[in-house]
């Protein structure tokens, strides 16, 4: 952080006075002129909510992505069916159990094996080639989308999540005083904010898991010289096998709570691959602090975009890229 | 075949390969023998598909850059045309003449496509593929969501190409032949450009960009050059393909299509300009005549795993696989030493699909 701050102090500022500018949004009871400039503070705040949590979903099934990629140097096309085959995975599962969490370890475990048997049967034998792994999983992806349609059809899922999990949660933020002088709180909806908590956890728990423990160090060592590692006695093509688990596990987990915060329906599988390219272009290809970063930046893009100039949203999001690869073609977080 | 004989780089009159005249008697002979169908949905279709491969063959094959971009750049020339020309949508269609619309739906086009590359050549590889499949969506959401200009998800219908000549040029025939025409230029000129100073610094570039640079060569604007001359290639077939429908949507520009061109010049071989005509013709075939074989809805399957078994194990596409059973029909054949060799020097260039 300090020497962020120190190394980039121009950025610094504009983060943080953009931040303060959030945060004065949020805190304050908007004056009328800025009711007229901006609309109600209620859709502004839901706007940001919904952005941020959507940033979190983009989150997880990004950071699967960029793990397998960043790390292995596998370029998985078909994570985007991974999640879709995810989401139908949990829902039938979750349906026949009618345990929504056990439609959750479903889908991260049977995409955890499928992902396994990817890196195995495909990545292992064309590895370090990167335009033909792109190749194969987008022939894949083309194949698993159409038999997912043959199987699921085209028709649209609901989830039954627990009932805990749903309803409307009042935020400690005021959005109007009425004329009797009385507070009104913002509503939104708890499973989404648990979306985001997941997001966060699940974030935290990489960055723990590669920097502080021994498998972590592992496969950090395995990406900068794979030979010395396995003359070191490490079993490197299991340490890979394993976070190709954990990457492609990530993306059924992510199909289980998109599709339950959104739907599951054919062509998520092309929404989510394209978000997560986006994502990890702009935050930097490997890292999954700038998938963070890029999730953020794209889900609050999205929203806003969605909500205040909806025929030019997904410009911004172009936009956004563009700027990016102008200043930093490698990405906000990415190594040269 | 007329690919070795094209693909050595001498080319007098007595050097032209048999199989190459006849190949293009057959193509000019074509609506003699063939049905309205075949001429039309099947001949003129597959030329036009294989056009906008060329363009993404010439960026692959020769500069080693991916772009998903192409039919992105050919749905905007196509839309040019609807929104500069005319159309039954009553939205835009500012009836511009024929002569002024065309150049000016292909040159914005281009210009875009070498906008495309200014923003993909900054980066390499996988990341060239990645950026510009963003691209294609965020055109592809663009159009669909934004009615002034493109109409939204419906389009525009009734696009129609200029009665010139006392000819109406979407009657099957007519069509044919300038799709043909286009086609055959196209073909001509990147087989011609890639023995061009240009097209041999381009194809340097692509297999040692570091060394080129050293050398004084300007690689970014090389690259951002050949994505421009590709946009011409793509935006041309765009004007046709758009007359070929007679309407353009933002399915035109879908995700679908715009992977079905990287299947097409995959398929046939991104090694030399004849691949992609080649696997427009064998797409266009499974995509009319799959149905025959089992349900229609099944197609994608079909198609996914031809691309998959190719891929897999032909990485030159069609063309590879014509290369690699030749010397078993010739033996002793005095063009084997050279073409093995040939394919063993491309085998180590970036753009390459063989396996290092």
């Amino acid at each position: 952080m300090r020497q962020f701050i120190e190394r980039h102090t121009f950025w610094a500022i504009v983060i943080a006075v953009v931040a303060a500018l959030f945060l004065w949004l949020i805190a304050a009871v908007w004056p009328d002129w800025l009711i007229d400039a901006l609309g109600r503070k209620k859709t502004f705040v839901n706007t940001l909510l919904n952005g941020i949590t959507l940033g979190g979903l983009y989150f997880l099934v990004a950071s699967g992505f960029t793990l397998v990629f960043g790390l292995m140097r596998n370029v998985n096309l078909a994570h985007g069916s991974m999640y879709l085959l995810g989401a139908y995975i949990g829902y039938e599962v979750a349906e026949a159990s009618g345990n929504w969490f056990l439609g959750l370890a479903a889908a991260f475990v049977a995409i955890g094996l499928s992902g396994m048997l990817l890196q195995v049967l495909v990545f292992r034998r064309m590895e370090g080639d990167d335009l033909r792994q792109t190749l194969v999983t987008i022939g894949i992806s083309i194949i698993a989308a159409d038999l997912m349609l043959a199987v699921w059809t085209g028709t649209t899922y609901q989830f039954q999540p627990p009932e805990w999990l749903f309803g409307a949660a009042s935020l400690p933020v005021v959005s109007v005083i009425k004329a009797s002088g009385d507070p009104v709180y913002i509503k939104y909806p708890v499973y989404r904010l648990s979306v985001l908590f997941v997001a966060v956890a699940v974030g935290i728990g990489l960055w723990l898991f590669l920097n502080r423990t021994r498998v972590g160090m592992m496969i950090r060592a395995g990406v900068n010289d794979r030979e010395m590692l396995s003359a070191t006695g490490v079993n490197v093509q299991l340490v890979f096998a394993l976070v190709f688990a954990i990457g492609a596990g990530l993306a059924g987990f992510a199909g289980v709570v998109g599709g339950t915060a959104l739907s599951i329906a054919p062509g998520e599988d092309l929404r989510y691959l394209l978000a997560s390219l986006i994502v990890v272009i702009v935050g930097g290809l490997g890292s999954v602090t700038g998938a963070a970063i890029g999730a953020l930046l794209i889900g609050l893009a999205e929203q806003f975009g969605l909500a205040y100039f909806p025929t030019y949203g997904v410009v911004l999001t172009f936009l956004i890229m563009v700027v990016v690869l102008a200043v930093r073609p490698q990405g906000i977080m990415g190594e040269r | 075949m007329n690919a070795r004989s094209l693909f050595s780089g001498r080319h007098s009159v007595s050097d032209i390969h048999p199989a190459a005249i006849a190949t293009v008697v057959v193509l000019i002979a074509y609506p003699t023998f063939a049905s309205d169908f075949f001429v039309f949905q099947i001949g003129a279709y597959s030329l036009i598909l294989g056009t906008i491969a060329l363009s993404l063959m010439m960026l692959a094959g020769y500069g080693g850059m991916v772009s998903l971009a192409q039919m992105t750049v050919a749905g905007l020339a196509g839309y040019l045309v609807a929104i500069l020309g005319d159309n039954s949508v009553e939205v835009m269609g500012l009836d511009w003449p024929w002569w002024l619309f065309v150049p000016t739906a292909i040159l914005g086009a281009a210009l875009f496509s070498a906008f495309v590359g200014a923003v993909a050549v900054r980066t390499e590889g996988i990341y060239t593929i990645m950026i510009t499949l963003a691209i294609a969506v965020a055109f592809f959401y663009l159009v669909r969501q934004n009615y002034v200009l493109f109409n939204g998800w419906t389009g525009f219908a009734g696009v129609e190409p200029p009665t010139l000549l006392g000819v109406y040029w979407r009657d099957p025939v007519p069509f044919y032949y300038l799709s043909l025409a286009v086609a055959g230029f196209f073909f001509l000129a990147v087989l011609y450009a890639s023995r061009s100073t240009f097209g041999l610094g381009l194809q340097a570039i692509r297999d040692n960009p570091r060394r080129m640079r050293a050398l004084g060569y300007n690689v970014t604007l090389h690259r951002i050059v050949a994505y421009f001359l590709s946009g011409l290639i793509a935006a041309t077939a765009g004007v046709l393909f758009v007359w070929f429908n007679g309407r353009i949507s933002s399915g035109s520009v879908g995700v679908g299509i715009v992977i079905d061109i990287l299947v097409i010049a995959v398929i046939g071989g991104i090694r030399h300009p004849v691949g992609p005509f080649l696997g427009a013709l064998a797409f266009v075939l499974l995509e009319n005549f799959a149905i025959d074989l089992i349900d229609r809805e099944r197609f994608n399957t079909v198609i996914g795993v031809a691309f998959l078994l190719v891929v897999l194990f032909s990485p030159d596409g069609l063309i590879g696989i014509w290369h690699r059973i030749r010397p078993r029909l010739r033996i002793g054949g005095s063009t084997r030493s050279k073409s093995g060799r040939v394919e063993r020097v491309d085998r180590h260039a970036a753009g390459s699909l063989e396996q290092t």
